[in-house]
């Protein structure tokens, strides 16, 4: 606004200041005009009558998004997004890109896939292309709306499967269960229905990196760390909860209840029954609800037996209400991709409120049918189920077995598809930043994505998490290897 | 016949899924490989082979009037997760959407449960075949500005549910011209595209935008779609948000976390979709089946002296019943509904769950059904038409 301040000399006096600020207006207005005019084009195209308004930049400027939108477009800063970015941009192949990043950042596994793929292809198409009377296919079976909340006989045999991987001495009712597209909506979901906008859940970290965009995204929801540390391998303890939890109250937090994943992610153990008591105590004593996240379930390798929350809550000591449990098959059955997930509650109105709800999640139809035939069929889950935990636990041994060699230990752990690396003796400096500093180098000189645990909220610095259930037994030495260049080079 | 669902072309579903090599349509031709990619597959980008399907499938509908890119397509677990996704991204709480009435009843769960968003009503009435006017619209704005609440956008049914009529050209172009100077979106929900009777009738916003440079015009529109109406499979959950705008595209893409689309299901669509010799077949099979059920059902009517909405797409027909109700109010509608599902056993939505604003409008679905259902359908309204003509009578 240049042409204010010359005018300001000339005009003086009373309401000068009016006129001095009008004046430039005016011609800054006709300016505007005068330069809109020149920008529009000669010859509209004829095939639109508007296209001419519209070309000429009459809009009023760029319209905006939500302000819980403006966020998640951002470029992400967590190294655990950031990990899966570098390897997407240059994955190792054995054959073709041997000098590319080894994925160790997702827990996935491959180990059984022989085992589905026989059964695929012996009935997947059955199972999926039901026949009418007459013998001929009935596309309504798997073309029709459904219930949302997902045909009860895959809750069913949803129940049986979930009472079978969790050691057989809990049962589950189908109509306390809700199907869902993946585990990320049902804990959005649950998320939902326990908590108002601005509460907090209590979280004992280190915690799953997803949790921060499955709560946070839309929900509005907090989620208050509880750290966990290594004396404790990284145990979650009363006090640490009671901590916490008076923290937030202190800041004016309300906390609505207590999410964790059993066995935990990143770490990979397994709560005893014990804690899982302290866990629902603490909760009935605070009046608020219990989330557990029982995704790696059926992924225990070790020897301590998995006491899954249901359990618990069913032993007569406590408000079973409060309890809700998330399962899916991405992880035991290694179907990430099918999109199926389970809440669990106790609570007639939390199952109510998830029924209506999965009207925006909810698993197809014909997939649907896939996977009642896929888990009713005992005998080979059984089968699966055995070579899953057995094959999981022979490549665990050799993962960190690998490390040993190399000095490097790791936490101790029974379950999930990961282990929790102690990489301290890598660390230049004991602090997060020095750990930032291993992740990149590990990203770019090793050339191996380990999720850190910063990007887990884990308090102490130094410990990484190191998926192995992707990788074949022949991978394992070119990790080593490359651990191995890293830390020599680090310590000259 | 208040389930807008789409059985009348289910045949020729039935004949391509088994023909085509059952592993071929399952999980594309790669075999064993091919279910390992399948089983992994979470990225929410889509499958690029399914979105290209996608793509190609939403321009034959329109004729190639318009283009899509299929790195625009985001996938969603359902028109319904489409609509309550974009409604996050482009609306705070308290903010409202502006849908003109009346209007699909499960836009006030969709577009509001867990959003926090409202829903302020442009109203529009018979006067004037419910076209959206400026008049309607100002006074939409003007209802929400008194009310404190800011309006970020314009979310429309083209063509519309409930009244089954494409929203006309010069309708479309007005709206975005509103949009443009109040600075807001504009929601296409294009889910019944696909189902209007003759095609050159369907303008679909994204021929608008086509025609358009400038990308803060283009940039405020957003289109939903679905295969549930117009390829009859709403069990398979798949829908998509198509953004002109880069920001919307990208958040709507990691949100959609939350409602993928299974992998198999990708597999599965996918090439039957990129059959074009299919697709051209079905979607014109198809509108001539929906075509004549819609004559059927309106000639029916007519005969029993009941008359519809001059509708031109959808799964369903506009019926009013306002010369026989009692009262003109919602109790009064209300009445008869009840009437109709007791008495005539018939399922058929009452216009003021679809919020109209004139009592006495029905939408009745006919694509749910076999040609025989709807045959006595007919017929038993024809049979309460007479009986109450009689006792009109005496």
């Amino acid at each position: 606004m240049r042409l204010i301040v010359p005018l300001r000399g000339v005009i003086q006096g009373r309401g000068g200041l009016f006129v001095g600020s009008l004046i430039p207006c005016c011609l800054f207005y006709v300016l505007q005009l005068y330069l809109k005019r020149r920008r529009s084009p000669p010859d509209p195209p004829p095939t639109s009558s508007r296209s001419n308004l519209f070309s000429r930049g009459n809009s009023i400027g760029r319209v905006r998004v939500s302000s819980r939108a403006v966020p998640v477009a951002k470029p992400t800063d967590s190294p655990y997004y950031i990990g899966l970015e570098r390897v997407k941009a240059d994955p190792y192949d054995q054959m073709n890109n041997r000098d590319g990043i080894i994925q160790l950042g997702l827990a996935e596994s491959s180990l059984c896939f022989d085992l589905l793929q026989r059964w695929m292809s012996e009935n997947l198409m059955e199972s999926m292309m039901i026949q009418s009377d007459d013998g001929e296919f009935d596309i309504s079976s798997i073309a029709m709306y459904k219930p949302f909340e997902g045909l009860l006989e895959l809750r069913v045999a949803f129940a049986d499967f979930m009472s079978r991987i969790m050691g057989g001495n809990v049962s589950f009712d189908p109509s306390n269960m809700v199907i869902t597209a993946g585990g990320t909506p049902a804990i959005e979901v649950l998320a939902f229905c326990l908590a108002d906008h601005g509460n907090a859940l209590l979280i004992p970290s280190p915690y799953y990196p997803g949790f921060d965009r499955d709560i946070k995204f839309r929900t509005g929801v907090e989620l208050i760390p509880v750290h966990c540390r290594s004396s404790d391998n990284f145990t979650v303890t009363v006090s640490a909860l009671e901590q916490a939890f008076n923290q937030a109250r202190k800041r004016g937090s309300k906390v609505s209840g207590i999410l964790f994943s059993n066995p935990s992610n990143p770490v990979g153990n397994i709560l005893s029954r014990e804690t899982l008591h302290d866990i629902l105590r603490f909760a009935q004593e605070k009046n608020i609800h219990v989330i557990s996240d029982e995704i790696f379930a059926g992924s225990v390798y070790g020897d301590k037996e998995f006491v899954s929350m249901a359990e618990v809550a069913v032993s007569g000591e406590f408000d079973k209400s409060r309890v809700h449990i998330i399962y899916g098959l991405s992880k035991d059955l290694s179907i990430p991709g099918f999109r199926a997930g389970v809440i669990y509650s106790f609570h007639e109105d939390v199952v109510n409120a998830a029924k209506k709800l999965m009207r925006f999640s909810s698993v197809p139809v014909p997939v649907q049918r896939i996977l009642i035939s896929l888990l009713s069929d005992t005998r080979f889950i059984e089968e699966y189920m055995a070579s899953h935990r057995q094959r999981i636990r022979e490549k665990y041994i050799r993962f960190v077995e690998g490390l040993k060699q190399l000095g490097i230990p790791c936490a101790e752990s029974d379950g999930g598809l990961y282990c929790w690396v102690d990489m301290r003796s890598l660390l230049t400096s004991y602090s997060e930043k020095g750990e930032l500093e291993l992740f990149e180098k590990l990203l770019s000189v090793a050339k191996i994505n380990a999720t850190p645990g910063t990007a887990c909220y884990c308090i102490e610095p130094g410990w990484f998490r190191c998926c192995f259930t992707a990788l074949a037994d022949e991978d394992i030495p070119v990790i080593m290897a490359r651990i191995r260049q890293l830390a020599e080079s680090a310590r000259s | 016949m208040g389930l807008a669902e789409n059985q009348v072309s289910f045949d020729l579903l039935e004949s391509y899924l088994e023909k085509k090599n059952p592993e071929g349509s399952m999980w594309g031709s790669k075999g064993a490989l091919g279910f390992r990619e399948n089983a992994l597959f979470q990225d929410y980008h889509g499958l690029k082979s399914f979105r290209q399907a996608m793509a190609s499938f939403m321009e034959q509908i329109r004729g190639g009037k318009a283009r899509f890119d299929p790195d625009r397509i985001v996938l969603t677990a359902g028109a319904t997760a489409a609509n309550e996704l974009l409604t996050f991204i482009l609306a705070d709480p308290n903010d409202a959407l502006l849908v003109p009435t009346p209007y699909y009843p499960g836009f006030d769960r969709d577009l509001r449960w867990r959003t926090g968003v409202k829903i302020v009503p442009i109203h529009c009435d018979s006067s004037n075949h419910f076209q959206i006017t400026p008049e309607a619209l100002e006074s939409a704005c003007q209802t929400a500005h008194d009310a404190n609440i800011r309006v970020r956008g314009v979310l429309i049914t083209n063509p519309s549910n409930p009244l089954g009529a494409t929203v006309q050209k010069k309708v479309l172009e007005d709206l975005l011209d509103f949009c443009v100077r109040k600075n807001i979106h504009l929601v296409s929900d294009e889910i019944y595209s696909g189902s209007v009777f003759h095609a050159s009738e369907f303008t679909s916003v994204a021929e608008i935008v086509e025609n358009i440079d400038d990308v803060t015009v283009k940039e405020r529109v957003h289109i939903v779609y679905s295969f549930s109406k117009d390829l009859g499979l709403p069990g398979f959950r798949v829908g998509t948000i198509y953004s002109y705008n880069d920001s919307v595209v990208r958040t709507a893409r990691r949100m959609s976390s939350f409602t993928l689309v299974s992998s198999q299901t990708q597999h599965m669509l996918a090439s039957m979709l990129s059959d074009e010799e299919f697709t051209e077949k079905y979607i014109r099979i198809n509108r001539e089946r929906l075509l004549r059920r819609y004559e059927t059902i309106v000639e029916g009517l007519k005969k029993a002296g009941i008359e519809c909405f001059k509708g031109n797409a959808g799964l369903f027909c506009w019926m009013n019943l306002s010369f026989l109700l009692d009262k003109k109010t919602k109790d009064g509608e209300l009445e008869l509904w009840d009437v109709i599902l007791k008495e005539l056993k018939l399922n058929i939505s009452p216009g003021s769950s679809c919020h109209c604003s004139e009592y006495g409008w029905f939408r009745v679905c006919f694509a749910n059904m076999s040609e025989n259902t709807l045959e006595i359908a007919l017929k038993r309204i024809h049979e309460f038409m007479d009986q109450r003509r009689r006792f009109l009578i005496i």
